[in-house]
């Protein structure tokens, strides 16, 4: 049937996470890879990010979101990859096949031997958050109003209010500032902001911008375009303060209160996900619960750094590749190691190892930490200690386990905790 | 005298402390690499900020543009003038230049992705 | 002349202008906002009620049970979602026991059938997650539910197939009775027509006093609602109620047609007609009154609040009544006004019938409409028939919806046609999904622009000053196009394969 295509290896997803798992998919060896990308251009979010901060890891010098982007979309193209644009994945199976829909092919079917998830994420939206008040225009989450800025040319507002000072928010601040619009605030419910250090420094320092921490908007004023909003103190329980309340003038209130991976298809498909990531639960090749379906980037775990998404896109799409060329083998159950948490980490990806090979785990904390150790214990015994003087809910970290542990561990428990030096 | 400052080098954002005398720069604790001490350097002496923004192109459509290095940071919104004063002509790819030697700093804004 | 002039495009202005049009006469529909359904019927609970609340013998128990038999094959005319869900209503003691049993019965002399108590484990068989402290429900089965404003379109969008006249941005400020009927008046425009219906919704006091009538006000009541992403759309299987009690009368916890779990809402009486915040304190009553009722709703997937505004009569019940030279009050539409709606037009032709005029029904009327939704519920294969015409049917949109750009532009075809975003998201769901428009609005915005033929800078989110853009980036190039390309191309010197700082 001409509406169903073949191919080893699907990717869902043309982002950053999507293009690296295809680029390591042909380097492991495999011919017919496929990217479905719901966009009109490959790169994904990168396209609207046109700040810098991005590659320094992976290349060693610092790009912005469309250089990252095109380093990758060139890379495809060298290896002859197909992608299929304006290509809508609507169905996930767990039989490894995807309906999609494009304007080209109508509704149709990619039947794949292995599978990997790059969806990305989105942002929280206002309804989330429960602020009282009117339901005027002019409030925008910062990611929208970067679309509409940096994408689109226009300017969503002059007089802003930020919420949250996630790293799109600070970022916005200042891409606003540098338009002519006047930022008179960021605000972020916790004692502590969930961007990065350099773009409190870049982004608000450098503007003059005040960073409220502890403090929240409570109210939205004005019927038809959006004419102010309250801001108000919270106690350490999150809770507004009464007689804290201040009215800021404003016509426009940008939301960075956090991302939420995208993974309608995931639930769907009756992929088992992990609560705390909102993504999957995967192993070491960030495979997923379903065998032959894996998962990378921000769909996967929100991460901080595209260079870390790059990371763990090659990871999946290595894994995919190989799963792909052996047939759609499973993995033994020889090993099968759990990592738990204590809280103070929220997380780790992966949650499971299925092989004993060297592994790094990454890991986000709850809290800001100051002069801590990172200790994974198996049973009774340290098998890891690292002293961090800094740990923070926005950055992403990292532990090795060696191979020698995992095999130890079998199909027992390797511990994480947080601990005092 | 001392003072606290974040790198923004890099995304690691060491927080730095710098041991000033007279406003020259004698020391400097908390970086983790030299990029950072020649940070707090510039920044005691001549701050510089990377601007990054988009330019018309002829077709109307937006480019994604950068300084190819930093310029003096009071320059910044001067920049953003001249970026906005710009048209483009069509066709251009990564790295090429819409504006040479931006404001006689040395510095040229360059296309950084695919008009859109 | 028109025949009959509707004030007010809401549900109840909708079904009446309809079944006007459908007797045969021209109708005009006068409507202030710069869209339909914008006023009550844009927020409330979505219920068709069965019938047991509203007291024997009124207007509100006769229109209610009547408008809930005509629901389904009036939603079925006008391709409109509707289900019959049941309802529940819920009590947690002996004392609200009594009260459900005076419910059952007042309900059986309205005339509801299938009327049920229940034990509150009878009740649990039913939908599992009723509250722990539930001990007695009264259920029934003819509950259904509606989208009150996707009634409304249609509704108004049939009459404008069938002939009907739609005026926009038309606030009524003067009625003048001349030449045997009305001139009605808003700022520098009127329209006359034999008869009017007054439709007005919240404002209905106010237009009855433009005509004369200053023999009732309405009061606007607030309610406040949050609705729950489709994830928890399944957690109750009908709509709960809480037994009403010397606590007040609770909230209710329903699926929506769509999919979602809609809660609320809070009742209190306000002054500002216009007043459509949601507050700290009436959020945090919904959660806490829903979470007696219906256990485990879990809040987190909050996707929206909102508040609408009923319109509270002076009389405690509808007022609907006729002049004799013609001019109808379709007034006090409050609970259960959705439910009656249908009924309620029905009754005003009969009242217009009574004081002359010369209704019959057309027989070239046709009653249905295509759903707005039926791109979704084809096949396959025939969607791909129609993409393959139309590729803009293959083009998403809206993600979380799956809604395409096919859909939309009919959508802004279809009438009654929209010009804002929240139109769009009315008719087609676009951005009211998980994102909340949060990667679709600017692409909706280009539609909007395009199709309309209005500037990309002029499209509002809902009419009025509701823009979505305050002005162009590069503000300068745009104004002084022709020079400041002239001057401008010239400065933009090109140095191919510079050093981009690449290296």
């Amino acid at each position: 049937m001409e509406n169903v295509i073949k191919t080893s290896v699907a990717i869902i997803g043309g982002g950053p996470a999507g293009m690296a798992a295809a680029i390591a998919a042909r380097e492991a060896g495999v011919s017919d890879i496929l990217i479905l990308e719901r966009d009109d251009s490959l790169g994904g979010i990168l396209r609207q990010c046109i700040h810098g901060g991005f590659g320094l890891h992976t290349f060693g010098e610092e790009l912005t979101g469309p250089e990252y982007a095109a380093r990758y979309e060139a890379r495809v193209r060298e290896m002859g990859i197909d992608f299929m644009l304006n290509t809508m994945v609507i169905e996930l199976h767990k039989d490894k096949t995807v309906t999609a829909m494009s304007s080209e092919r109508g509704i149709f079917t990619v039947k794949a031997d292995a599978i990997v998830l790059a969806m990305g994420c989105r942002e929280r939206p206002k309804g989330a958050l429960g602020i009282s008040g009117t339901r005027p225009a002019g409030i925008y989450t910062a990611g929208l109003a970067q679309k509409f800025v940096n994408m689109k040319g226009y300017m969503p507002g002059r007089e802003v209010v930020i919420l949250g000072s996630g790293d799109i928010g600070l970022i916005m601040a200042r891409r606003m500032t540098l338009e002519g619009a006047k930022v008179h605030a960021v605000c972020e419910l916790m004692p502590y902001s969930g961007g990065l250090a350099r773009n409190i420094e870049q982004c608000l320092n450098d503007y003059n911008i005040p960073l409220k921490l502890s403090h929240t908007v409570t109210a939205i004023h004005g019927k038809e375009r959006l004419e102010g909003v309250t801001v108000s103190a919270v106690d350490e329980n999150r809770r507004p303060i009464a007689g804290s309340e201040e009215y800021i003038k404003c016509d426009t209130l940008l939301l960075s209160c956090g991302l939420i991976p995208e993974n309608e298809l995931t639930v769907s498909c009756g992929i088992d996900m992990d609560r705390v990531t909102g993504g999957a639960i995967v192993d070491g090749d960030r495979q997923t619960s379903e065998e032959g379906i894996f998962a990378c980037g921000n769909v996967l775990h929100v991460h901080d750094l595209v260079d870390y998404v790059s990371e763990e896109a090659v990871i999946a799409g290595r894994a995919a590749a190989e799963y792909a060329l052996q047939g759609g083998v499973a993995k033994g159950d020889l090993i099968k190691v759990k990592i738990v948490t204590d809280g103070k980490i929220r997380y780790t990806v992966p949650h499971i190892l299925h092989k004993a090979e060297d592994t790094t785990v990454y890991f986000r904390v709850s809290d800001v930490f100051r002069d801590k150790k990172i200790v994974a214990r198996l049973g009774d015994r340290v098998i890891l200690s690292k002293r961090k003087l800094k740990l923070a809910p926005g950055e992403m970290e990292t532990v090795k386990l060696s191979a020698k542990d995992i095999a130890e561990a079998k199909v027992g428990e390797i511990r994480l905790s947080l601990e005092e030096v | 005298m001392e003072r606290k400052l974040t790198c923004i080098i890099c995304p690691r954002g060491c927080d730095m402390t710098l041991y000033l005398d007279d406003g020259k720069l004698i020391s400097v604790d908390g970086n983790a690499c030299p990029r950072g001490k020649t940070y707090a350097e510039d920044e005691c002496t001549h701050p510089k900020r990377s601007v990054t923004s988009t330019v018309r192109t002829e077709s109307g459509r937006l480019q994604p543009v950068k300084t190819s290095a930093a310029i003096p940071k009071e320059l910044v919104f001067a920049c953003m003038d001249e970026i906005n004063s710009v048209v483009a002509p069509d066709g251009l790819s990564i790295g090429d230049a819409v504006i040479s030697d931006v404001l006689g700093t040395g510095v040229d804004v360059v296309v950084t992705g695919k008009a859109i | 002349m028109f025949d009959v002039a509707v004030i007010g495009a809401g549900v109840v202005g909708g079904l009446v202008a309809r079944a006007l049009v459908k007797n045969g006469m021209r109708v005009v529909i006068l409507e202030k906002e710069s869209d339909v359904a914008l006023g009550a019927t844009r927020a409330n609970s979505a219920i068709v009620h069965a019938g047991y609340d509203a007291k024997e013998g009124s207007l509100k128990a006769k229109l209610n049970v009547r408008g809930s038999e005509m629901m389904e094959s009036v939603c079925a005319e006008l391709g409109v979602k509707y289900k019959r869900c049941g309802s529940m209503v819920v009590g947690f003691s002996e004392e609200d026991r009594e009260t459900l049993a005076a419910l059952l019965k007042r309900g059986e002399s309205n005339g509801v059938r299938g009327l049920k108590l229940l034990s509150g484990e009878e009740a649990r068989k039913i939908e599992k997650n009723l509250g722990d402290g539930v001990s007695c429900a009264l259920h029934a089965p003819t509950g259904a539910i509606v989208c009150p404003y996707e009634l409304c379109m249609a509704a108004v969008g049939n009459a404008i197939d069938n002939g009907a006249e739609l005026r926009l941005e038309f606030k009524v400020d003067k009625i003048e009775r001349a030449n045997g009927g009305f001139i009605i008046g808003a700022a520098d425009k009127s329209v006359s027509a034999r008869y009017v219906v007054n439709c007005a919704g919240l404002y209905s006091d106010e237009v009855a006093r433009l005509a004369g009538d200053d023999g009732f006000t309405v009061r606007a009541r607030r309610g406040e609602y949050i609705l729950l992403d489709k994830e928890c759309g399944d957690h109750v299987g009908s709509t709960i109620f809480r037994c009403p009690s010397k606590m007040g009368k609770g909230v209710l916890v329903t699926p929506t047609v769509d999919g979602n779990l809609l809660i609320g809402p809070t009742a209190e009486d306000i002054d500002d007609k216009t007043d459509l915040s949601t507050t700290a304190a009436g959020q945090a009553r919904v959660r806490a009154l829903a979470s007696e009722q219906v256990k485990g709703i879990n809040f987190g997937k909050t996707i929206t609040n909102f508040t609408g505004l009923r319109a509270g009569g002076s009389t405690g019940d509808f007022i609907i009544n006729v002049t004799e030279d013609g001019f109808v009050n379709a007034a006090g539409i409050e609970s259960p006004g959705l439910s009656a709606s249908p009924a309620i037009a029905e009754y005003v032709c009969e009242l217009l019938s009574g004081v002359g005029a010369p209704l019959k029904e057309r027989e070239d009327f046709v009653p249905t409409r295509r759903p707005m939704h039926y791109f979704k519920e084809l096949t396959q294969e025939e969607k791909n028939e129609i993409i393959k015409e139309h590729p803009e049917y293959a083009r998403v949109i809206c993600r979380c919806e799956l809604v395409t750009e096919g859909e939309i532009i009919e959508a802004i075809r279809t009438e009654p046609r929209p010009v804002t975003v929240d139109g769009i998201k009315r008719r087609t769901r676009a951005t009211m999904g998980r994102c909340q428009g949060g990667f679709c609005t600017p692409y909706i915005v280009e539609i909007l622009s395009r199709e309309r033929g209005i500037d990309y800078l002029d499209v509002t989110k809902s009419g009025g000053k509701s823009f979505l853009n305050i002005s162009r980036t590069k503000e300068k190039l745009w104004k002084n196009n022709e020079n400041a390309n002239n001057s401008l191309h010239n400065k933009a010197k090109t140095v191919k394969n510079a050093d981009g700082g690449n290296a």
